[in-house]
């Protein structure tokens, strides 16, 4: 389980001064449920869930992942999450499986228990094909199943997607999808940050809208739609964000 | 710490390394071929080029002796020597390098020396100029056997033995074992590649665990992983360490082949190929090794930190290369003449392991100077190293945007 606790991160810029990526942000994603974050860009998405995922520390509040304070105990969060994102490459000069193995015992696992899991995902992905084959070797399909097995590989309760999709071609998207899915299914908890409005409305149990840094409304889809009005969720997140959308642009 | 994550890091970073070509270039093929290349080189090309001015016969230029035949008579006869006509723009000759040196015969040059006077022959050349030193050399050396025959004459006539114008001989030998000799001689030059070259090894590995990861994208992924940032600086800086070492290894391994074949390819006179012949044991080696092993590990954290502040390879690259320098003016100053190990210097980074080095492979072993060249390098590496975890944790370094 998630429980983001009045999640908070300043950041100082030369230019513009102080920067609030993400304002005093609360809510809670249970096990066997997708929450997506639905936000625009530099909406505060990405901040959030590098918190969530300990790379980067709260300036104020905090959130407990698994039992584990983000603040207190980072290492412990971080060996319970599987954190996913356009910009978690893979080491271009390491084979498919040496990847897989290497955060494998970065996570603590004996080498049988690796074994065994590299085995078992790489026939469950089908990536038999190229586990010996160099990263910088791979297209980008495989290198996404990589980063999967990478994510999956200490079978961790929590899963974390930032943009998970964003530039890739709609067959590699369609892999990233039905993977996110099947953790749901597993009974993950699972939190997807996305701005593409199919995305949320196909996978998530709970939808958040963030703009600004803020968390400006939440619950599930059919709930969104009573409380704005609308069916389509591209006009909900307009009448949500755009009036603010039109005062920050100004 | 968790010394399992730290040698999962390393052995990671070390399988990347070694499949890297680039590493290979310049960590191992560059140290092991520079050396040969460079010593064989020079000593061929300077062998070829002193042979081929040896072996010119140098157009020389005689200003006077008109009233000198005979002396004139005896230059002409000279084998190595060209004398060609004399002209008013003689100097301009010698600096355009059309004739290699001209020689001065006094006036009445001939009589004096039958009338026992003094006189003073003076050669002109091209100083610097390498075949007007040869040219010039010929014409002295044919001056001082004429000069020596006058005097033989002039004896004989006296009725009196050469001796008695060399009453005895002044001979120089050298007594120093050879270690020392080639120690004083080649012993700054071993430090300072030792600390020059661990700092170059080090570079590479530096930018690509750092700035590299930053660019190719993989930061964020080692940093969601559950290593904490101690152990992977760690890992990292053990990785950068063993770059460091290896090239400075491999350096000296070919700089020291590349030394005594070229001593003994008979390429070289017998007294300079003696020098080149690295009397240096096992424990001076050692020992040179075990005095910049804390220097290593100051370059490695250092160039691991500065290196981690730059986004991309190319500001990386930008921000080290100056580091160079910093590096290169230290420990060239400790192969000044005259600079020697005194307490103060003694704490300076860089400068005084270079001079210890000098010292201990000269066979010289000051130990209090020892103690505190090593102990404040050791000082020097911890905050290095200290300072390299502290920039890891600072977000705004390792997501600088």
């Amino acid at each position: 389980m998630i429980e983001a606790r009045g999640l908070s991160k300043r950041f100082q810029d030369k230019k513009r001064g102080e920067i609030r990526a993400v304002d005093n942000v609360t809510f809670t994603c249970q096990p066997g449920k997708i929450y997506g974050l639905l936000g625009a860009n530099g909406a505060g998405k990405t901040t959030t869930l590098r918190m969530l995922a300990t790379i980067l520390e709260p300036t104020d509040g905090t959130a407990i992942v698994c039992g584990y304070d983000v603040v207190d105990n980072p290492e412990k969060v971080r060996a319970n999450v599987g954190f996913l994102s356009t910009a978690t490459a893979l080491y271009p000069r390491l084979s498919a499986q040496e990847l897989v193995e290497y955060f494998g015992r970065l996570n603590g696992l004996d080498e049988a228990t690796l074994k065994k899991r590299v085995d078992d995902i790489f026939n469950r992905l089908d990536m038999n094909g190229f586990r010996d084959r160099r990263c910088d070797k791979l297209s980008t399909g495989m290198k996404q199943k990589t980063s999967i097995a990478r994510t999956l590989v200490h079978d961790p309760p929590v899963m974390i997607f930032d943009e998970p999709t964003l530039g890739l071609d709609v067959m590699t998207a369609r892999t990233i999808t039905s993977f996110i899915r099947e953790c749901r299914d597993n009974g993950k908890t699972v939190i997807f940050s996305t701005h593409v409005m199919s995305e949320v409305e196909k996978l998530c149990d709970t939808i958040g809208i963030i703009h600004d840094g803020k968390l400006l409304t939440e619950g599930t889809l059919a709930q969104l739609r009573d409380k704005y009005a609308e069916h389509d969720l591209e006009e909900i997140f307009v009448k949500v964000v755009g009036p603010l959308h039109s005062n920050s642009e100004a | 710490m968790n010394f399992h994550n730290i040698a999962c890091v390393y052995r990671k970073e070390l399988t990347e390394w070694l499949r890297d070509r680039r590493t290979l270039i310049s960590t191992v093929l560059v140290p092991l071929l520079a050396f040969p290349i460079l010593m064989v080189g020079m000593v061929s090309l300077s062998t070829m080029l002193i042979g081929k001015a040896e072996k010119e016969t140098p157009k020389i230029m005689v200003l006077g002796g008109e009233d000198s035949p005979m002396v004139l008579e005896k230059l002409r006869a000279v084998d190595n020597l060209q004398i060609v006509p004399t002209t008013d723009d003689w100097k301009q000759k010698i600096s355009e390098k059309e004739i290699r040196a001209a020689v001065e015969i006094p006036k009445n040059f001939q009589a004096s020396l039958e009338r026992n006077e003094p006189e003073t022959v003076q050669i002109y050349f091209y100083e610097g100029e390498i075949k007007s030193s040869f040219g010039a050399n010929h014409v002295e050396k044919f001056f001082k056997d004429y000069r020596d025959s006058v005097i033989e004459k002039r004896l004989s006539a006296r009725n009196l033995p050469a001796s008695i114008i060399k009453p005895f001989e002044v001979k120089q030998e050298n007594v120093a074992p050879p270690e020392k000799v080639s120690g004083a001689a080649l012993g700054g030059l071993l430090g300072y590649m030792v600390i020059l070259l661990s700092m170059t090894g080090a570079i590479y590995p530096a930018i690509d665990l750092t700035a590299g990861e930053k660019e190719r994208g993989t930061m964020e992924t080692i940093l969601s992983s559950p290593i904490s940032r101690l152990d992977l600086v760690l890992g990292k800086f053990f990785l950068v360490l063993s770059a460091s070492l290896t090239t400075a290894i491999l350096s000296i391994i070919s700089m020291g082949t590349s030394f005594y074949v070229v001593g003994r390819s008979g390429t070289m006179s017998a007294k300079d190929a003696a020098v080149l012949q690295l009397h240096i044991g096992p424990a001076t080696v050692l020992s040179v090794f075990l005095m910049a092993l804390p220097l290593a590990v100051l370059f490695a954290a250092a160039l691991l930190t500065i290196a981690l502040f730059a986004k991309s390879y190319k500001e990386a690259q930008s921000y080290l290369t100056p580091m160079t320098f910093v590096v290169v003016i230290p420990a060239v100053a400790s192969l000044l003449p005259g600079i020697d190990l005194t307490a103060k210097l003694a704490l300076v980074p860089i400068l005084s392991t270079s001079l210890v080095c000098k010292e201990i492979v000269a066979g010289t072993f000051h130990w209090n100077y020892i103690l505190l060249i090593f102990l404040s390098s050791c000082v020097y590496a911890a905050a290095a190293i200290f300072v390299a975890v502290k920039t890891f944790q600072r977000e705004s370094v390792l997501f600088r945007s």
